[in-house]
C-alpha cells in the first residue's frame, strides 16, 4: 500500500495517549542488553556516545561536582551547533582539566567534546581505546580537519606536556603554543575559535619535582613529585580538592579569511599570539575573581 | 563494443564470483579466467558456477601469461590474484614471489600489448598499515608513517608501485587501484573470518581496533563496474561504519581472552605452525591499533554506496554461521 507524500508525516511514539515514559528499571536492561549484544554504534573515530554519557563521564561527575565544585562562566559563548574550537590552557599533571571541561560541555552545554590528544596516549593499553570511546582522537591535522568539517566541537591544549607537566612554582603562567596548527586547521574549517580558561587545575597536583631520569626509563614525558606523590604511594594519586572555574571566551572569527590563509606563516603566528594572549587575560581574571584555591582556609 | 575480460584469481571466492558476473553480462562476448590451482568443484567446497568463463591454468610468475593476454584480444584485465595469508604448504617465499613476481609479469604483459586498455588491480587497505601515530580515517592520498614492513600488507604496497608505475608509462590506459577493506560475508573464508569463528576470541590487552569490512556482494559490484567503465585512480573501498573487536565479539557471542601483545604475538605464532590458524606479525598491530579508510571517493566516482554498512557485512556473515549474541538474536 502507499501513501501519498503529503499524508506520510512521522509521529513520535511518546505522542500517543498510552505511551508512557519506559521504568528506569527498563530502561537500564535495555542499555545492558544493547551492550551485551553489541547493537550500539560507534563513529569512525571510535567514539562511543552511549558509554560515555551514562558510564565513563558517569564515574567522573561526582568529581566534577562534588570534588572539584566545578563553576561554568560564559556558556552563552558556546556554540549551539556547528564546528567550533574549544582552545584552553593545560595544567595539573595528570590531564584532569580535559576530562573536566569534557562533562562541562557534555553536560551543560550538551555538546560532546572531542578532544585531540597526544600519540603517547594511543600507545598506552587501556587508555588508547577509552580514549577513543570518550570521542577523542590523536592531534594531527588530517583528525582535526575532518571532525570540524563534521561540525563537532573539537577541543585542544596547544601547551600539551608542557603545560600539563610544568611545576607549581610557574602556576597560570601560558607556556608555548605550538606552531599553532590548531589556528590553521580553524581557518581551513572557517570555524570560530574559542578561547577557554580553566582555574583550579593547577592545584590538583602540585608539581614540586620531577624524576626525569626514570621518566625517561618508562618512556613518559615527566615522572612528577607532588607533596604527596610518591609519598603516599598510590594514595598520593588522590587529587587535591581545589575549587575549579572554567570560562569560555568570546568567539574569535575565522570565517573572514580564506581557506588559503592557513598556509601563511605569519597570519597563523600572529593569530595564535593573539589566542594565547586572550586566554592568559580571561586565567588572570578568572583566578582573581576564583580567589583561594581551597576555601575557606587558602 | 565487444569486451573481453581477464581475471586472474578465479579459483578463490570473489574473484570466481566476478567472472560468473561477468559472464552473465551479454555486453562482455568472453570471460578468461586464470589461476595458479582450478577452481573448487561445484559441489564439493562449496564453488561457484564460473558460467562460461573459460578457465586457464597458469603459474602468474611464469611469462605464460603474456600468451594468454596476445592470444585473445583482451581489452580488460582485473588482477585479484593476491594471496592475503602464506598456505601451509609453500610459505612466505612463494606468497611474495606470487603477489609481488606475479604482478610484474601481468603487468609487462599488459605493457607490450596492444589490445588491452583497462586494468583493474585489487590491493587492500592493509597498505596504509596500522599505527597509533596515523590519523584516524585515511584517506586515499594519506601515507602512514611506519608503512607496513610484513607480509601481505608488503607485498601490496609493493604491487601498488608497480601499478603506479605502470600507469605512468601506459597513460592511454585506465588503470583502476582498488583498496578493499576485509571481505566480510557467507562466503568469505580469510583468515580474519576463521578468527571470529573460534570458541575463545585471543585480544590485545588494553586494546579495542576500530575495524571495517566489505561486503563480498559490494566488492563484486565494485569490480564489476571497474571492469566495464574507465574509472581510474586509487579507491578505498569498504562498507560505511565501524565495529570495535569488542563489538564483534559480543555479537558472534564469543567471550575474548585478553593477552598482552607479547603473549599474543607468541599464541599467533604457535597456531600458525600448529596448523591452526594463519597469522602474520601485522596483525597484532591492527588488533592494537585498528584500521578505518575514508570511502568518500570511490561514493563520488561511481555515484554509488556498498548496500551493506560494516555492521550489516558482519551480521550477514554472522547468520550465515549461525553465530549470534548471547540470549539470542539481536532485534
Amino acid at each position: 500500500m502507499t501513501v501519498p507524500d503529503d499524508e506520510a508525516r512521522v509521529i513520535p511514539i511518546s505522542a500517543a495517549p498510552s505511551f508512557e515514559e519506559p521504568e528506569p528499571l527498563a530502561k537500564l536492561l535495555a542499555f545492558i542488553r544493547r551492550r551485551i549484544t553489541g547493537d550500539y554504534e560507534v563513529d569512525e573515530f571510535g567514539y562511543d556516545a552511549e558509554l560515555t554519557d551514562k558510564v565513563l563521564l558517569e564515574l567522573i561527575r561526582p568529581l566534577y561536582h562534588r570534588w572539584f565544585r566545578v563553576e561554568t562562566v560564559d556558556l552563552k559563548n558556546v556554540p549551539d551547533e556547528g564546528g567550533a574550537l574549544v582552545v584552553a590552557n593545560h595544567s595539573g599533571t595528570l590531564p584532569v582539566d580535559a576530562l573536566m571541561m569534557q562533562v562541562a560541555l557534555h553536560d551543560e552545554a550538551e555538546r560532546p567534546l572531542r578532544l585531540l590528544g597526544a600519540d603517547l596516549v594511543y600507545q598506552l593499553p587501556m587508555l588508547a581505546h577509552l580514549s577513543r570511546k570518550t570521542g577523542h582522537t590523536l592531534a594531527c591535522r588530517e583528525d582535526a580537519d575532518r571532525l570540524l568539517r563534521k561540525g563537532e566541537l573539537v577541543g585542544v591544549f596547544p601547551e600539551g606536556f608542557k603545560g600539563v607537566g610544568k611545576p607549581f612554582s610557574e602556576r597560570y603562567k601560558l607556556q608555548r603554543f605550538g606552531r599553532g596548527g590548531f589556528v590553521a586547521s580553524a581557518i581551513r574549517a572557517g570555524v570560530p575559535i574559542l578561547p577557554t580558561a580553566i582555574v583550579g587545575a593547577e592545584e590538583i597536583y602540585p608539581k614540586i619535582g620531577d624524576l626525569p631520569s626514570l621518566a625517561r626509563l618508562l618512556g613518559l614525558p615527566y615522572l612528577p613529585i607532588t607533596p604527596l606523590f610518591p609519598l603516599l604511594g598510590p594514595l598520593g594519586l588522590v587529587p587535591l580538592p581545589s575549587k575549579w572555574m572554567i570560562q569560555f571566551g568570546e568567539p574569535i572569527r575565522t570565517d573572514e579569511y580564506d581557506a588559503s590563509d592557513a598556509d601563511d606563516p605569519v597570519l597563523v603566528f600572529n593569530l595564535t599570539d593573539h589566542v594565547r594572549e586572550v586566554i592568559q587575560q580571561l586565567l588572570n581574571e578568572l583566578r582573581l575573581r576564583r580567589g583561594p584555591a581551597f576555601p575557606p582556609f587558602f | 563494443m565487444t569486451h573481453t575480460v581477464l581475471v586472474t584469481g578465479v579459483s578463490r571466492h570473489v574473484g570466481a564470483r566476478l567472472a560468473s558476473v561477468l559472464a552473465a553480462d551479454p555486453d562482455i562476448s568472453r570471460v578468461i579466467g586464470v589461476d595458479t590451482v582450478p577452481p573448487p568443484s561445484l559441489t564439493r567446497d562449496g564453488g561457484i558456477s564460473l558460467g562460461r568463463t573459460e578457465f586457464v591454468r597458469v603459474d602468474l610468475r611464469s611469462p605464460d601469461i603474456a600468451q594468454v593476454i596476445a592470444a585473445a584480444d583482451i581489452d580488460t584485465v582485473v588482477h585479484m590474484s593476491l594471496v592475503s595469508a602464506p598456505s601451509r604448504s609453500a610459505g612466505r617465499a612463494v606468497m611474495k614471489e606470487h603477489n609481488v613476481i606475479g604482478t610484474m609479469q601481468l603487468l609487462g604483459a599488459c605493457q607490450r600489448s596492444t589490445t588491452v586498455r583497462r586494468v583493474v588491480v585489487r590491493s587492500t587497505t592493509a597498505v596504509y598499515g596500522s599505527s597509533p601515530r596515523d590519523p584516524a580515517v585515511f584517506t586515499e592520498d594519506l601515507e602512514s608513517h611506519e608503512g607496513p614492513s610484513h607480509g601481505y600488507a608488503k607485498d601490496a604496497v609493493e604491487v601498488e608501485g608497480y601499478v603506479r608505475g605502470f600507469a605512468r608509462r601506459r597513460p592511454d590506459m585506465a588503470v583502476s587501484l582498488l583498496r578493499f577493506a576485509n571481505f566480510m560475508g557467507p562466503g568469505v573464508d580469510s583468515p580474519l573470518t576463521r578468527y571470529f569463528t573460534q570458541p575463545v576470541l585471543p585480544t590485545v590487552f588494553g586494546f579495542d581496533p576500530r575495524l571495517q569490512f566489505v561486503h563480498e556482494d559490494d566488492a563484486v559490484e565494485v569490480l564489476r563496474r571497474m571492469a566495464t567503465e574507465d574509472h581510474p585512480g586509487t579507491f578505498n573501498v569498504a562498507g560505511a561504519g565501524v565495529l570495535l573487536l569488542s563489538q564483534c565479539a559480543r555479537r558472534a557471542g564469543r567471550p575474548t581472552l585478553p593477552l598482552f601483545s607479547p603473549a599474543f604475538r607468541l599464541l599467533g605464532d604457535s597456531a600458525r605452525r600448529a596448523g591452526l590458524v594463519d597469522y602474520s606479525p601485522e596483525q597484532v598491530r591492527l588488533m592494537s591499533y585498528g584500521r578505518v579508510v575514508d570511502c568518500s571517493r570511490l561514493e563520488a566516482e561511481l555515484g554509488w554506496k556498498p548496500k551493506f554498512t560494516t555492521g550489516a557485512a558482519y551480521d550477514d556473515f554472522l547468520l550465515s554461521r549461525g553465530l549470534h549474541p548471547l540470549g539470542g538474536v539481536r532485534h
